[in-house]
């Protein structure tokens, strides 16, 4: 039914504007809502204050002292997350490996926090 | 007392292009899609050529029927289903109505079908936003439905052209 020699005639000079326009906007679309960007540091919060930033291309074990005890935060292959924490609901543990930037991790009950940080930043500040 | 209601020559064309739309939308209620939504929107061919062929009225009325006689066959009337048809028909109206005095000298069928796909993923996904669900995560879905707006608005506006060449 649609031979595509004819097609040039059904598409006239507006018609290829407007699709030249929906094809930005779809493209547009992707680049604002899609875009995952790999993490390349992690910031570690303690409280209300910045506690460290590490790089995420070495590897390492950090132990952070907060209210309750000791946590474990390992860095690893482009990736960080919660090791070992002294709370007892464990979501910060169970969160697993993060990678993307604007990713977050938080021990509310002691009071630790990660968040991967790309070249740019997706959130200003998260509060809780 | 019964009123004996006269139906016009112009409530009989309503009606038969109002079946014509409800039996391409049961057509491709039964195609599976690989994406809850996104979908080739065949019925808005038959609107696109009331619009040309009969007026913006008649193509309102074409439209709004199909999509209240479609929902009460399918099961789905005053269901989120049917808040999502409704809101994508009459966000694509209104685009229509704007569009269509667009010279037609430059913007065929192909433009206006482009623009009321858009508009029709534009109004389901703020009906989904405010209502459905309510959180900015549904933003993510956006460049997806964009893309399927673009392509199948594209083939349903060619389609139409062809259909008004006759």
């Amino acid at each position: 039914m649609l031979n595509v020699k004819s097609i040039h005639k059904q598409v006239l000079l507006g018609d290829w504007l407007i699709l030249l326009l929906a094809a930005l906007l779809v493209f547009l679309s992707f680049l604002s809502f899609w875009q995952t960007a790999p993490a390349a540091k992690v910031q570690i919060s303690l409280a209300d204050k910045v506690y460290a930033t590490y790089s995420l291309n070495q590897a390492r074990e950090i132990h952070v002292r907060g209210p309750l005890g000791e946590a474990v935060i390992q860095i690893a292959k482009g990736k960080a997350r919660f090791a070992k924490a002294p709370c007892s609901s464990q979501y910060c543990v169970h969160q697993g490996w993060l990678s993307k930037a604007g990713q977050v991790a938080i021990c509310i009950p002691n009071q630790i926090g990660l968040a991967l940080v790309g070249e740019a930043q997706p959130y200003d500040t998260l509060n809780y | 007392m019964l009123k004996h209601f006269q139906p016009s020559l112009d409530d009989h064309r309503i009606a038969k292009l109002a079946a014509f739309a409800i039996a391409l939308h049961m057509l491709e209620a039964v195609i599976p899609s690989p994406l809850p939504g996104v979908k080739p929107g065949i019925a808005n061919i038959v609107t696109l050529y009331v619009l040309y062929q009969y007026g913006f009225a008649t193509a309102a009325w074409v439209s709004l029927l199909r999509v209240l006689a479609s929902s009460l066959l399918l099961g789905q009337f005053l269901s989120p289903g049917f808040a999502l048809s409704l809101a994508g028909a009459l966000f694509s109206l209104a685009s229509l109505a704007v569009a269509m005095h667009l010279p037609k000298k430059y913007f065929g069928p192909v433009s206006l079908s482009v623009v009321a796909a858009f508009a029709h993923v534009a109004g389901q996904l703020l009906v989904v936003r405010l209502w459905l669900i309510p959180h900015a995560g549904v933003v993510y879905l956006l460049p997806v439905f964009a893309v399927a707006a673009l392509f199948f608005g594209t083939i349903n506006g060619l389609i139409t052209a062809r259909l008004l060449k006759r």
